[in-house]
Formats: C-alpha cells, sequence, structure tokens
C-alpha cells in the first residue's frame, strides 16, 4: 500500500506549504514595514496568490482524493479572479483620495496623463470637475 | 514532518501577527483593508495546513469561503474609501476619548441651562399647547 510516490507526495507537499508559509510571514513584513499603500499592496499580493497557490497543491498531493482537489482548483481559480479586482480597486481609491507618495514613484503615468486630459494638448481641455468629479462609474475611464 | 509543521505555523502566526499591527497602526483605511486581506490570506494558508497534517478534506469548502469574504470586504471598503481628515485614521487612546466625552457633556449642559433660563417666566407669547 505504502508505495514510494506517497512518500514522494508527502514530501513535495511539504515544501510547497513551507513555501505558502513563508510568503504568508513575507507579506506581514512587508505589510509591517513597507512606507506606502502601493508597497504595502505589493507585498501583500505574495500569499493572495502565489502563497495560496503554493499551499493549495501541497494539500492537493496531500490529499489525492478527485473531489476534494477540484475544490481546490475551484479556490485557486476563484482567488486569481477576485484579487486583481480588489487591488485594483484598492489602488484606485488610495490614488484618488492621495495615499500614493510621489516622491517613492519610480514611474508616474497616470499623474501626467490626468494633467493632459485636464489641460488638453492646444490648452483648451476638458473642464477639470469633470475629469475629478465622478467617483461613482466602476470601470476605467 | 512535525518540525515542518511547527515552522510553518510559527511563520504564519508571525505574519499575521505583522499584519494586525499594521492594521492598527495603519495611516488610512486602505492600509487597514490590505493588512486584513493579508490575514484572511494567512487564515486561508493556516486552514490548508491543518487540512494536509489531517488529511481532512471535509474542511475544504472552508477555503471556498474564506476567498470568497475576503474579496468582498476589500472591495466594499475600496469602493466608500474616502479624503480622511488629517488625524482621523489614528485610534484615539482612552484619555483622549475621556477628555472629548467630558467637553461634550459640558457643551450639553450649557446649553441645557440656556435653554432652562429661556423658558423661566413660561411660554412664549402667543405659544399654542
Amino acid at each position: 500500500m505504502n508505495h514510494w510516490w506517497d512518500t514522494l507526495a508527502d514530501v513535495v507537499s511539504m515544501v510547497c506549504l513551507l513555501g505558502g508559509a513563508l510568503l504568508a510571514f513575507a507579506a506581514g513584513v512587508g505589510a509591517l514595514r513597507f512606507p506606502d499603500l502601493l508597497a504595502r499592496m505589493h507585498a501583500a499580493t505574495k500569499p493572495q496568490v502565489l502563497g495560496l497557490v503554493l499551499c493549495l497543491i501541497g494539500l492537493a498531493l496531500r490529499l489525492r482524493s478527485g473531489g476534494a482537489v477540484w475544490a481546490l482548483v475551484l479556490v485557486a481559480v476563484f482567488q486569481m479572479l477576485t484579487a486583481p479586482v480588489a487591488a485594483h480597486m484598492v489602488g484606485r481609491a488610495g490614488y484618488r483620495t492621495g495615499k500614493v507618495r510621489g516622491d517613492l514613484l519610480v514611474v508616474d503615468e497616470l499623474t501626467a496623463d490626468l494633467e493632459r486630459a485636464r489641460t488638453g494638448p492646444d490648452g483648451a481641455g476638458l473642464d477639470p470637475e469633470s475629469a475629478v468629479d465622478d467617483e461613482d462609474d466602476i470601470g476605467p475611464r | 514532518m512535525i518540525v515542518v509543521v511547527v515552522v510553518c505555523t510559527v511563520l504564519l502566526a508571525l505574519g499575521a501577527a505583522f499584519a494586525i499591527v499594521r492594521a492598527e497602526k495603519g495611516p488610512s483605511m486602505l492600509d487597514r483593508t490590505i493588512a486584513l486581506d493579508v490575514v484572511v490570506a494567512t487564515m486561508i494558508v493556516g486552514v490548508a495546513l491543518y487540512a494536509a497534517v489531517n488529511r481532512r478534506a471535509d474542511v475544504v469548502p472552508i477555503l471556498v469561503v474564506l476567498s470568497l469574504v475576503g474579496f468582498v470586504g476589500s472591495v466594499t471598503i475600496a469602493r466608500f474609501a474616502s479624503v480622511e481628515p488629517e488625524g482621523e485614521g489614528r485610534v484615539r487612546t482612552r484619555e483622549e476619548i475621556a477628555a472629548e466625552e467630558a467637553a461634550r457633556a459640558e457643551e450639553t449642559r450649557a446649553e441645557e441651562r440656556h435653554e432652562h433660563e429661556e423658558h423661566h417666566g413660561g411660554g412664549a407669547e402667543g405659544e399654542v399647547r
């Protein structure tokens, strides 16, 4: 009953679980020590996707039964679908409420683009109120 | 194997503790959201670790529920995030709250006294009771 591949699967699953736990720890340290919102988001994404997938691979290798593994695939797919949406919402809200520190950014294309959209190429441009004020739309502009 | 499980548990506990410290300090609501996302992710990893150690497939639905809840929470908070006034994002100490309460109580009392003096000579002229 106890084949060599059972042992191998157990060892690989332990390695995967250890990797997932390490990423969760790294995310905690990053969320605590990084200086602004975007850096903290960057750190927080690690266990949300890679750590979770590693961990679910480890769990699947340990369970080795059909039905549970499909549920784990569902969890991974769902997390991959929702994590970018949540990060997008948080990042956008952070930019609009002024939580992004411009001095820490290497490239800031959004501010330049917004300025250009506001003033326009020939100086006529859009109404600055309409560019800033409607916080109610869900989609990107 | 037991060593790996202990190391994983310690790492997860430390990560969650650091994230909770950030949720307490976090200057804005969005920082707290992110920190709580990290806590939820750590919880998912912890439940998966438990399921892997005990070979229990029946806790897998908990993973589905946790990933759903984390998403809904962070999106809702980000949706209603607004510009917070300076100093708003700080958790106040007990003394500060007590001082604010005392100031408010004093204000109410002064108002009541004022009203009392106003109505001292009976109702206003032409008042319909």
